[in-house]
C-alpha cells in the first residue's frame, strides 16, 4: 500500500491506494503519526479512492489517527468512499463520528 | 482447495486472492468476493495476531470446498486458543486495544458470511468455519 500526503491550509490529505490490511496498517500509521507529530496541521481528510480493499485492522488504525486528531482539536472527514468501504467503516461505527464528502475539495471546504 | 502459510502478516493479501480466485469460476458478483475475502482476511488475521501472538512463527491452515454455489472455508491456527469465546465474539471485545484493535473481526465475519462455527482450546489451537451461498443476498438484505 502507498499512503500520499498532500498538505494544505485547512488540513492534511492521506491519499491511500491499495490494500489496508493488518500488515499495512503500520505504514499508515507511522506516516500519518509522522506528520501530525510536527504540529503543522490540524485536521485529516482521508481519501479511500483508490484503496481497493479494507477490514477491521483499517477500523483499528483509522480509529487510533481519530483519536489523536480529535486529542488536538482537529477533525476528521473522509472522501471517495466506494460502497463496499462504506460497509466496513458502517460496520466499525466509524459514520456515526466522521462525515463522508464526494471528494477532497468539499472535504477541505467542509473543515473551514 | 487446501493450502498452509507461515503466519506472517505480509502472506494475508496472498491468502484473499487465493480464495477469491477459488470462487471465481461460479462467477460471484463482486460484492459477495469482496465480503468474502474480507471475512477470510479477519480470520487469517486473527490466527496470526491473537492464535500465534505476531511470534511469526507457526501455520496457518486454510481449507476451501465449493458444493454447487455453497461455499465452505475451514481456517486453523495451531496456537494459543480462545479461553472465552463468547466473548471474544463480542463486537468492540479484544484483548490487544494497544495494537489499535477495533474488536471487529468476528462481527465482519457473521456479517459477510452465512453462517460461523467457532471451535477452540486453549493451548491447542483455533478452528473457524464458515459457509456463504452465492447468489443469495448482499450484506444489506441481513
Amino acid at each position: 500500500m502507498q499512503v500520499k500526503l498532500i498538505r494544505r491550509k485547512n488540513g492534511l490529505i492521506v491519499r491511500l491506494d491499495g490494500e489496508l490490511d493488518h500488515h499495512t496498517a503500520t505504514v499508515f500509521r507511522d506516516v500519518v503519526d509522522k506528520e501530525l507529530a510536527k504540529n503543522l496541521v490540524q485536521n485529516l481528510v482521508i481519501n479511500f479512492d483508490n484503496l481497493t480493499f479494507m477490514d477491521s485492522s483499517g477500523i483499528g488504525a483509522i480509529l487510533g489517527r481519530y483519536r489523536l486528531v480529535k486529542a488536538k482539536g482537529g477533525k476528521m472527514v473522509f472522501c471517495g468512499v466506494s460502497k463496499h468501504i462504506r460497509k466496513i467503516l458502517q460496520l466499525g461505527g466509524l459514520l456515526t463520528i466522521i462525515a463522508i464528502c464526494s471528494d477532497e475539495n468539499k472535504a477541505l471546504a467542509s473543515l473551514m | 482447495m487446501k493450502m498452509e502459510i507461515p503466519a506472517r502478516s505480509e502472506n494475508e493479501s496472498f491468502v484473499r486472492v487465493v480464495v477469491a480466485a477459488f470462487v471465481a469460476r461460479i462467477d460471484p458478483t463482486l460484492e459477495e468476493l469482496n465480503e468474502v475475502k474480507t471475512a477470510v482476511s479477519e480470520a487469517v488475521t486473527n490466527c496470526i495476531l491473537h492464535g500465534y501472538d505476531c511470534s511469526e512463527e507457526g501455520i496457518v491452515w486454510i481449507i476451501a470446498m465449493l458444493e454447487g454455489n455453497k461455499l465452505s472455508v475451514e481456517i486453523e491456527d495451531r496456537g494459543k486458543g480462545i479461553a472465552d469465546i463468547e466473548r471474544a465474539r463480542e463486537p468492540l471485545y479484544t484483548d490487544k486495544p494497544e495494537l489499535e484493535r477495533a474488536g471487529m473481526g468476528f462481527s465482519i465475519m457473521e456479517n459477510f458470511m452465512d453462517e460461523l462455527y467457532v471451535e477452540s482450546s486453549p493451548g491447542k489451537g483455533t478452528r473457524i468455519k464458515m459457509f456463504r451461498t452465492f447468489g443469495k443476498k448482499s450484506w444489506e438484505n441481513h
